[in-house]
């Protein structure tokens, strides 16, 4: 069974000219130990999808339809104190920016200590050890000497290892990490997403990986998801959407994206932008940029449908009786 | 830390050298002292010698050594008024102003700081806008007004409270204190209230929007997501780092409550320093004037150091390195 469920999920924003739609009709599954790559655009949702999943969207932004399920458990409607055992003990968030995501008043190891005697059986003097050789799996050198420095005395890819720690140290199955090297140094992202991967799979933790780094998803994502304008566009096996994407947009990203020996930090941009949530077109999102816009595409929302190997929003792949011709 | 303390020291020395001078430019320049001691009827022969016995003789820069020197050991002549010296009138008000400060202080943090955490929690909490509304009385009304009000109130209508004085004190070395008495703790609320107010408002709100702020940052939702109790968020996290900026600003506000005292002792004629320095502006009483201004201004240098130490404790990316820069 999957470990993670998100059905139908949608995300309203009430504000005072209305309600805007930041995601609609997501749907995904994520399997124990697997890592689901998330792709796109500036502002497409993947953050808002992760806020969502661990329970933290910002008010006024609420769950206003679909479900979200953690082994098979509905955890979109739990009462905060529920939903609060849930966050660090069975899903982990890894932030952006390891410069702000530390309290910088605490040492690391309080944090850690904190952490694990939130969620974990444990007393103060065992969560201490733990700390120390979590810091240790995380590769901060003289780990025990470090325990007591305070964030500040760490240098990004350090803290963002401590990061790392934090968000592992109850051990949780499942791990979002929203775009856990943007903020970090080129030289050290690799090694960064390689300790993450390795950990990951150490542990048997799966993980929920935003990046813009197309390299990354490559060497580490095991299925891909690609959103655009608050939907998936399309989702399938890693190989497939990197090298045989079906949806014209996911198409769009992949060529715009080097060879695996040059990497770029940031994919390029295809032509025109993705629209606001207050101005998303009728019918596919994507048709006033799409090169193989039909008339359907501006009447009618496609939903995810086979295509190949994975799965795309997109009426290229309607069943027979469309309009649609298949690539 | 030794060396963090000297170089404050340091650095507090051009502000007392510039106080001074502003003092002692008073001594020379304003009004004659001459003519106010010897009042209406004098001879020459007794202006001449009065004249020496100040040392106004004497060339500026001397003049100013002197008194300096003087000002140092604590001694600043006899007050023109009561010919009683100044050091002596001081020290005899000090108690009065300290403990109504300090109790002033206290009230003002130990009810703001609260408030302010409860209404940036509790945005939108019916308790939290009657506390944002009394904030704004309690910032816009005039300290004496508040305390006529008070007065008016608890005194002449509920006659609770005593309207002016200290009550009983009781003597302890050459320090007067009212807390020991009944009747002088009762002394002690309306002023302490009417003084406290305006920084208690203060703190509340600056507590409340530092605290709002705080919890906005990336450090509070990856607490929330790492699954801490709400309590841990709150106040483990949360108001330690709104405590930083809050403390530089408590700190001056305590300056600022022993300094203007001046209008709430006058209101509940309150025996401190600050009713003897308005008595004295009223006589022209330099040596008063200038020693008062001195004090206040060592206070202030005294409680800028204490903040910066406390932020030394309190946020540890000062202990490290070069300490902090201004
Ligand atoms: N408080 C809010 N009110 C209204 N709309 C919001 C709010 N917060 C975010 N949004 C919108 O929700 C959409 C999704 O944002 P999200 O942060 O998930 O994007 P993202 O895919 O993570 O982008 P990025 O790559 O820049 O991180 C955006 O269009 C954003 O403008
Ligand atoms: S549905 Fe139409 S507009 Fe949308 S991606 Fe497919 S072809 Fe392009
Ligand atoms: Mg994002």
């Amino acid at each position: 069974m999957s470990l993670l469920q998100v059905r139908n999920l949608r995300v309203e924003f009430p504000t005072r000219r209305g309600t805007l739609v930041a995601l609609d009709d997501v749907s995904f599954d994520i399997a124990p130990g697997e890592v689901l790559g998330v792709v796109g655009e500036s502002g497409a949702g993947k953050s808002m999808t992760g806020a969502a999943i661990i329970g933290l969207l910002e008010p006024p932004g609420r769950i206003a339809g679909g479900e979200i399920l953690l082994e098979g458990r509905r955890i979109d409607n739990l009462p905060y104190e529920r939903m609060r055992r849930i966050r660090g003990r069975e899903i982990g968030a890894i932030f952006q920016d390891p410069l702000t995501t530390l309290n910088p008043l605490y040492t690391v190891g309080r944090q850690l200590v904190e952490t694990m005697l939130t969620h974990l059986p444990i007393g103060p003097a065992e969560a201490r050890e733990r700390a120390i050789g979590w810091l240790e799996m995380v590769g901060i050198p003289a780990a025990r000497e470090r325990i007591d420095s305070y964030p500040h005395e760490f240098s990004g890819g350090m803290r963002q290892r401590v990061v790392i720690a934090l968000a592992l140290c109850a051990e949780p199955k499942l791990i979002v990490a929203d775009e856990p090297t943007t903020a970090l140094d080129v030289s050290i992202q690799a090694q960064v997403i390689a300790l993450l991967k390795r950990l990951a799979r150490e542990k048997g933790t799966a993980m929920m990986l935003v990046t813009h780094d197309m390299g990354v998803i490559a060497e580490t994502a095991d299925r891909v998801a690609v959103m655009y304008a608050g939907r998936i566009a399309e989702i399938g096996p890693v190989r497939e959407v990197v090298k045989r994407a079906n949806h014209p947009y996911s198409q769009g990203l992949m060529a715009s994206i080097p060879p695996l020996d040059r990497r770029v930090e940031r994919l390029a941009q295809i032509e025109g932008a993705m629209p606001r949530l207050s101005a998303i077109p009728k019918g596919c999102a994507y048709n006033p940029r799409c090169p193989r816009v039909f008339d359907r595409c501006r009447r009618e929302r496609p939903d995810l449908m086979p295509a190949g190997a994975t799965l795309a929003a997109c009426w290229l792949y309607a069943p027979a009786s469309g309009e649609g011709h298949a690539p | 830390m030794f060396a963090f303390i000297v170089s404050r020291l340091l650095q507090a020395l051009p502000v007392m050298f510039t106080v001074s001078l502003i003092s002692f430019a008073m001594f020379a320049y304003v009004g004659d002292p001459v003519v106010i001691m010897l009042g209406q009827d004098f001879t020459e022969a007794q202006r001449q010698q009065l004249i020496r016995d100040l040392g106004l003789d004497q060339p500026f820069f001397m003049q100013f050594a002197t008194f300096l020197g003087n000002a140092v050991q604590g001694e600043f002549g006899l007050s023109y008024r009561l010919s009683r010296p100044v050091a002596e009138l001081i020290a005899e008000r000090a108690p009065a102003t300290l403990e109504l400060a300090f109790t002033a202080a206290f009230i003002a943090l130990a009810v703001g700081v609260p408030m302010g955490v409860y209404t940036g929690l509790y945005r939108y909490s019916w308790l939290s806008r009657v506390f944002l509304t009394f904030s704004l009385i309690g910032v816009s009304l005039p300290t004496f007004l508040i305390g006529i009000l008070l007065i008016l109130t608890f005194s002449v209508w509920l006659g609770w409270l005593p309207s002016f004085g200290r009550g009983e004190v009781t003597r302890i070395g050459w320090w007067t204190t009212g807390f020991l008495t009944w009747s002088g703790i009762k002394a002690l609320v309306l002023p302490a209230i009417t003084l406290g107010l305006f920084q208690l408002t203060l703190i509340m709100r600056l507590v409340r929007s530092e605290m709002l702020e705080v919890l906005r940052t990336d450090y509070i939702k990856f607490a929330r997501a790492r699954g801490l109790s709400n309590r841990a968020v709150h106040f483990g996290h949360a108001l330690k780092n709104t405590l930083v900026p809050v403390i530089t600003i408590a700190g001056l506000q305590l300056g600022g409550i022993i300094a203007f005292a001046i209008v709430t002792e006058t209101v509940f004629q309150w025996p401190g320093m600050g009713l003897l320095f308005i008595q004295s502006v009223g006589a022209a009483d330099i040596p008063v004037m200038a020693a008062y201004l001195m004090l206040i201004a060592l206070v202030f240098v005294t409680i800028n150091l204490v903040v910066d130490l406390l932020y030394y404790a309190v946020d540890p990316r000062l202990r490290i390195g070069r300490g902090r820069g201004h």
